[in-house]
């Protein structure tokens, strides 16, 4: 088991959809939203998920295969 | 000896242990060192510090690390360079450039990875690692080869062969990562997450970044003391901008200069302007974007104090420019053929920021300004190679060369030029 910390950043089409229940749902994974803002046209979750690694590979997949954006909770690490 | 107390959460201010941490527990805040500042007060002065040696550890005593464990190949203490043919261009009476092409690895990084080397070493790391399009590679590569540490140094497969180079010629373990941006950022995020080592800017983080304010330490020095009234400074992750800003605060609070009124304006590339689109828009949430721009060393999409920037921008009423990649260009062409300085495409961005910034009305033209010029043009010279004038071929001869000399057109050669070289009769 693991805990990943991850941000999601939703497009405005995504904002009306329960998505983070929905993986919980579809996927053995535990989500625990930590810090949100999210308005009518956009909208970022930070967000922790306990489970089996590869489970959340794949959740994270999912997620990113319905539109959204996945980053590492401090931003990029890829530097100039 | 080193004053740092502790790593503090930028949010919530809950306070940690000196370790390899870089976001709080509770609220994800980053965390940032704290010092003993009435030590650093009794123990430093402005002589002191123009005794100590022509790199950034002559101000050991604000950084993190203890001074006997320096890995000092020469980072820092780079000219401030009064720029009066650029600012005669721009319009702009007291224009410094802070040159930090001339670093030992040619570009600001060596400040930043420096302190976290150091650091590291300090901390027991065996291993120094970090994910870069070029300049941090080169840097860490060479702190680590000075400093005896094994260097594991990932970049994307499609990098210039000159950066390539930069890194491999002081022998890391290189690794071309193939795939997309997003996916060598996502890939370097999860080893971070789960290898024993120092990657420099994101376990190590807190004492990397603390690097950058020897270049406010600097300019405030080798101005005779005091902060300037205007600073242009290219925006990447955001903490070099942020940074410089501290590190006038610091000297301010140790008593080593006045309080500093200093205006901070960005500078962004708009093919990777997270911070410079949400700051037109009024916004203090940025959105992360893909980046698409010849500046790759400014390219991050989703910048780790992106936040940050914003809140400097708004407290010092600073700018944030944006600007086009041909405008890069002839930034980076503009600074080379005016003051003599060959920077790299983030140094062509904050160019062109000064540029835009001056046209608007937003510099005073009597305010001491500095740009910040970050890297050296001989690791981006493709950013630039189509857009210089190629050289005059002759044969070896003075009629040909005459030829193709007065074929240029602009500026003819004197009449009473002599046929043979000067000093030959």
């Amino acid at each position: 088991m693991a805990v990943r910390r991850v941000r999601f950043t939703f497009p405005e089409a995504l904002i009306k959809e329960p998505l983070i229940y929905n993986l919980g749902r579809e996927f053995s994974v535990i989500t625990n939203v930590r810090m949100a803002d999210v308005d009518e046209k956009t909208g970022w979750v930070v967000l922790e998920l306990d489970g089996d690694p590869a489970e959340i590979d794949r959740s994270l997949a999912w997620a990113q295969s319905k539109g959204v954006r996945i980053d590492p909770i401090s931003g990029d690490v890829l530097e100039g | 000896m080193s004053f740092a107390t502790n790593l503090r959460c930028r949010e919530c201010h809950r306070e940690y242990p000196l370790a390899a941490t870089h976001v709080c527990e509770y609220c994800f805040g980053p965390v940032e060192v704290t010092y003993d500042y009435d030590g650093i007060r009794k123990n430093t002065s402005r002589e002191s510090i123009s005794r100590g040696p022509a790199s950034l550890w002559r101000y050991a005593d604000f950084l993190p690390v203890e001074r006997e464990s320096a890995i000092d190949i020469g980072a820092g203490f780079t000219p401030l360079v009064r720029a009066k043919n650029l600012g005669k261009a721009l319009g702009l009476n007291n224009l410094y450039i802070k040159n930090d092409t001339v670093n030992p690895t040619w570009s600001f990084k060596d400040r930043v990875v420096a302190v976290a080397a150091s650091r590291a070493r300090e901390l027991g790391f065996e291993k120094l690692a970090c994910a870069s399009t070029g300049n941090l590679a080169n840097s860490v590569s060479a702190h680590a080869a000075a400093g005896g540490v094994e260097a594991v140094v990932f970049i994307p497969h499609d990098l210039e062969v000159g950066k390539v180079l930069g890194s491999s010629i002081y022998a890391p373990t290189l690794v071309k990562v193939r795939g997309n941006y997003d996916a060598v950022n996502r890939l370097c995020a999860e080893l971070a997450g789960s290898y024993p080592w120092a990657f420099v800017n994101v376990n190590v983080r807190p004492y990397y970044a603390e690097g950058s304010k020897t270049l406010g330490f600097e300019v405030a020095e080798q101005l005779g003391w005091r902060a300037p009234d205007h600073c242009v400074v290219p925006i990447a992750s955001g903490s070099l901008f942020v940074k410089i800003r501290k590190g006038f605060q610091e000297l301010a609070k140790v008593g080593l200069i006045d309080a500093p009124k200093t205006r901070m304006s960005g500078a962004q590339a708009t093919g990777c302007s997270p911070v410079a689109v949400a700051f037109a828009e009024g916004s203090m949430n940025f959105r992360p974007q893909r980046p698409n721009t010849i500046a790759k060393s400014l390219a991050i999409g989703n910048p780790a104090d992106g936040y940050y920037s914003l809140v400097q921008l708004q407290e010092t009423g600073g700018s944030c420019g944006m600007v086009e990649d041909p405008e890069i260009v002839a930034g980076i062409k503009l600074l080379a053929e005016t003051e003599g300085i060959f920077g790299e495409t983030a140094g062509g961005v904050t160019v062109a920021t000064l540029k835009q910034l001056a046209t608007q009305g937003k510099i005073d033209p009597d305010e001491v300004t500095v740009a910040f010029i970050t890297g050296a043009g001989f690791k981006t010279v493709e950013a630039v190679a189509d857009f210089l004038e190629p050289p005059l071929e002759i044969d070896a001869s003075v009629e040909s060369f005459e030829s193709a000399y007065h074929a240029l057109g602009a500026a003819g050669l004197p009449a009473s030029m002599p046929r043979t070289a000067a000093g030959v009769s």
